[in-house]
């Protein structure tokens, strides 16, 4: 999986996949609150993307799309904006997670503002979803060992 | 105002900080530990602010999540029984979480400090929220965030506790699974999930096998998750085999954490007569625990490990927290009450003690004591303060815990689980008194040591002051606690008493 497979058919596909893939995860996060769907499935289809180029290109291929400093801080990230999705409407004189406070600072009403709270929500998850998948996969497929495996000239996070 | 915001913040403050910590580590390592203890320092006023609240106001407090009314919303309520429970586990953590960098040694774990941290906070968040939800599922919740970040942190330390780690987590997750049956069973039964709600709605149903089975359910998982007598048996290799520093915050706390669920499942959700008269479980829970008291007290003599050691006495601690919990009146309550917070320091100055001393010499075995006192005076006096406690000698909070407890025993009339306590009491005894001869009266081999090396007025046992004012404050909070007993248990803990129980 480390090694550089050379084949022009799967590499061709993948390229054309990845772009659809993302898009695709993102049409999955939004259309959520109506359909099946939602943060975490969006987050896995776009975990997936990432995987894909590694598994079709090789490992160094993924990483230098996506660091593993960024899978760190997306990691941090998504739990981040969800909690402060929370914590917003405390400012407002709300309850913990009252998304109807929102009205505040958002326009269209109580309503659209719980609608907004849980696309924030769910955009937090996308994400923290999405590195943690990602960060899961490189752990596995390398036994822990990035540095070793990339060698010393990575910039990963764990090589420091 | 922020004050009525306490009980969400105390949970979600120590949860967004351990993110941000994740990502500070990455770039500033120095920031992490100034973080992390203004966060966990936040922790301990918000809970000894909200337990003031409680003993004067003299009503608990409910905190909507979301602002949705309790039976379909979670609700966080803190009371006398919790909000005393949730001072331990912040105080205990806050010191916890200064002795952490002093205690990682290996170069390898402290390049991954941020991580430790991150870890570390989910894990006080867990214990914290577990302690404060007012709702069975919220509780499930936080029970595994609490688990999880053990399981990953137990498996940082030194050789062979990843394997523990494993163990503990195949043993977690079934209890876990267990715990979540029962909350289901209940769920079907009644549609709430809130524990008021249940409480109120459950009497009608007590004759119900769909009941029975969840509330046999529920014991059953948080006996696994507290390390009660047959299903100990993940908890002393991965509590020594731990980084010394992360004992310190997992053994005191997770297993009392553990008995606080106990007793609100089997006196807050379910009214104290159905576990004594419709479905007598406290006859049985009572036996068992006897024979695990028993049996963890003989292993413990048996073990020349000091931290194995106080892992065994943990599940003889558990063990009387249950005679407690199964007395089911007055005084037993009042006495597994009040030694869940008291074992908690007991506890904790006890393992800080094993990890400075596994630290120094690089060994937690017994010899390892040896001529201690001449090095560490105020290692050595810390480890005595704590064994007279867990001895039970009375100036120190364990004998009067354990005076409450076999009040209660005798009221209960379980001569068995008495003499099992004071038979336990006595083996305690010979087991400290065998690690203080050796620690106060044996002598380490000449040169062995280099007594007064740097010698600075600010550096006493030679240890830095993060390791210093935590073992201190412990084995003080022990002697405080004792004093102030009588205080504690007029003003605190009569009220977090069920109300079959008053009077």
């Amino acid at each position: 999986m480390v090694r550089d497979v050379e084949d022009v058919i799967i590499k061709t596909i993948a390229r054309i996949m990845v772009p659809i893939m993302q898009v695709y995860s993102l049409y999955v996060y939004v259309h959520g609150h109506i359909s099946p769907g939602g943060g975490f499935q969006g987050g896995c289809i776009m975990a997936a993307s990432f995987i894909l180029l590694a598994v079709a290109f090789n490992l160094g291929e993924a990483k230098r799309r996506l660091k593993e400093k960024a899978i760190a801080v997306f990691c941090s990230l998504g739990v981040f904006i969800y909690a402060w999705t929370g914590v917003v409407p405390l400012f407002f004189g709300g309850n913990f997670l009252d998304y109807s406070k929102w009205s505040h600072i958002l326009p269209g009403g109580e309503v659209m503002a719980r609608y907004y709270g849980m696309a924030f929500i769910e955009l937090g998850v996308q994400i923290a979803v999405m590195a943690v998948m990602v960060s899961i996969f490189l752990d596995l497929v390398t036994a822990g060992r990035h540095e070793e495996v990339l060698g010393k000239d990575d910039d990963g996070f764990y090589s420091r | 105002m922020i004050t009525q915001h306490f009980p969400a913040l105390i949970v979600v403050l120590p949860l967004m900080v351990s993110f941000i910590v994740f990502v500070v580590g990455i770039f500033r390592v120095r920031w992490c530990l100034p973080l992390v203890l203004t966060t966990l320092g936040l922790c301990v006023y918000f809970s000894v602010d909200m337990l003031y609240r409680v003993i004067t106001e003299g009503s608990p407090i409910h905190y909507r999540l979301g602002g949705w009314e309790p039976p379909w919303g979670i609700e966080y309520v803190v009371d006398y029984l919790n909000g005393f429970v949730l001072v331990g586990i912040s105080v205990i953590s806050f010191f916890a979480g200064m002795y952490l960098k002093e205690s990682i040694r290996d170069e390898a774990l402290k390049s991954k400090m941020p991580q430790f941290y991150t870890l570390f906070l989910l894990q006080v968040t867990g214990l914290l929220g577990i302690t404060v939800t007012g709702d069975v599922f919220n509780l499930y919740v936080l029970l595994e965030i609490a688990s999880f970040s053990a399981y990953a942190i137990i498996a940082m330390g030194s050789r062979g506790a990843d394997f523990a780690a494993f163990r503990y987590m195949i043993f977690g997750t079934m209890g876990a699974c267990a715990y979540l049956l029962g909350v289901g069973y209940l769920y079907i039964a009644t549609g709430s999930l809130n524990m008021g709600d249940l409480s109120m709605l459950l009497p009608k149903l007590y004759s119900s096998k769909t009941i029975i089975v969840g509330f046999v359910f529920l014991l059953s998982g948080i006996g696994i998750k507290m390390g009660m007598f047959p299903v100990h048996t993940w908890l002393p290799d991965s509590y020594s085999l731990a980084p010394p520093g992360v004992s310190v915050l997992l053994a005191p706390l997770f297993t009392k954490v553990g008995a606080y669920v106990l007793i609100r499942v089997m006196f807050t959700i379910f009214h104290p007569s159905f576990s004594t008269d419709i479905y007598p479980v406290t006859d049985t829970l009572s036996f068992i625990a006897s024979i695990g008291v028993l049996f963890a007290s003989v292993l413990a003599l048996a073990q020349r490990d000091v931290r194995r050691m106080l892992c065994y006495l943990i599940v003889a601690e558990m063990g009387y927290i249950v005679f407690g919990v199964a007395s089911a009146n007055h005084y037993g309550l009042i006495g597994a009450i009040f030694h869940i917070v008291n074992d908690m320091f007991m506890m904790a100055s006890l393992f800080i003690v094993a990890g400075v001393v596994f630290n120094e010499t690089g060994t937690s075995d017994m010899d390892g004591f040896k001529g201690l006192h001449r090095k560490m005076p105020v290692t050595s006096f810390v480890l005595l303060i704590g064994a007279f406690s867990i001895v039970g000698v009375p100036p120190t909070c364990g004998f009067f815990s354990k005076w409450y407890l076999v009040l209660g025993m005798i009221e209960a009339g379980r001569y068995f689980s008495l003499t099992v306590l004071l038979i336990s009491s006595l083996i305690n005894a010979v087991l400290f008194f065998r690690l203080i001869e050796i620690t106060y009266f044996e002598v380490k081999e000449e040169g062995a040591y280099k007594i007064g090396e740097k010698n600075t007025p600010f550096s006493f046992d030679n240890l830095s002051l993060y390791s210093l004012i935590p073992m201190v404050f412990y084995a003080s909070m022990v002697i405080l606690l004792g004093i102030l007993s009588g205080t504690i248990v007029e003003h605190i803990i009569i009220y977090a008493l069920p109300q079959a129980f008053k009077g």
